[in-house]
């Protein structure tokens, strides 16, 4: 179960990742965000996120047109 | 991860579109862990003043870009009247306001966030803004045109800022 989640449908690139960004930097490391977008180009970009800022990537989830992340807080 | 922990950008454009891809990439590269220092020069200075609701884009000499209406029935919708208009028609009077009408209005459609949101979103991620003090003065601009947190400096300036960024963009 998520900590924190974050709805980030409707929103383009790259304003789901921005919003990760803040709602991670709030959070405590081992905490866990879920984040949804609808932005197609999100599920590359979330991966090159976590790659990029040591973030894990627990779960990629696509369901009826959202993407929905889960993300572990380093 | 990681090691590359610095990036600049030199932004030259004025115009509406192109005051985008600045705050675009600086603010991504501050949440993918970058330390982030954009240079404002010549027409890019633009992109710092306090209203930015004077910048327009416009299609005269730009015959790549494409017009589709935001709005109307989905047939309509889909046609590009960019190559269907002729780029004479864009010299007009007041035609760079239907464009830039049109491409707000797209924008807001597809989520993309505004040119004021990404510049905050910069701002408050620690973004290092510096604007060109020659062109400053050149174009007659007073420090108060510009918003907060502006730094005014010169070309030397830059590259100190370049010292040890791997990503240096010119835009």
């Amino acid at each position: 179960m998520a900590d924190e989640t974050l709805d980030a449908s409707g929103l383009n690139c790259p304003l789901p990742i921005l919003k990760t960004k803040k709602a991670l930097s709030k959070m405590d490391t081992g905490k866990i965000l879920e984040v949804i977008s609808t932005d197609a180009g999100s599920i590359k970009d979330v991966e090159a996120f976590c790659n990029q800022t040591g973030n894990k990537l627990i779960s990629t989830v696509e369901e009826s047109g959202k993407y929905i992340f889960t993300i572990e807080k380093a | 991860m990681s090691d590359n922990k610095k990036m600049t950008i030199i932004a030259t454009k004025g115009t509406f579109d192109w005051a985008f891809p600045p705050f675009i990439i600086a603010s991504t590269g501050v949440a993918m862990d970058k330390e982030v220092t954009i240079f404002f020069t010549f027409y890019g200075l633009n992109l710092l003043l306090k209203d930015t609701s004077k910048l327009r884009v416009s299609p005269l000499g730009n015959s790549g870009m494409p017009m589709k209406l935001p709005f109307g029935p989905e047939w309509l919708q889909k046609i590009d009247f960019g190559p269907k208009i002729p780029n004479i028609f864009w010299s007009l009077p007041f035609t760079e306001y239907l464009a830039t009408f049109l491409m707000k209005k797209t924008m807001k459609k597809n989520g993309v966030a505004t040119l004021d949101e990404l510049r905050s979103m910069c701002q408050e991620f620690d973004v290092k803004f510096i604007a060109c003090e020659m062109t400053v003065a050149l174009f007659g601009y007073s420090k108060d045109d510009f918003i907060d947190g502006v730094e005014f400096a010169g070309a030397a300036t830059y590259f100190e800022e370049c010292d040890g960024s791997n990503h240096n963009l010119y835009m």
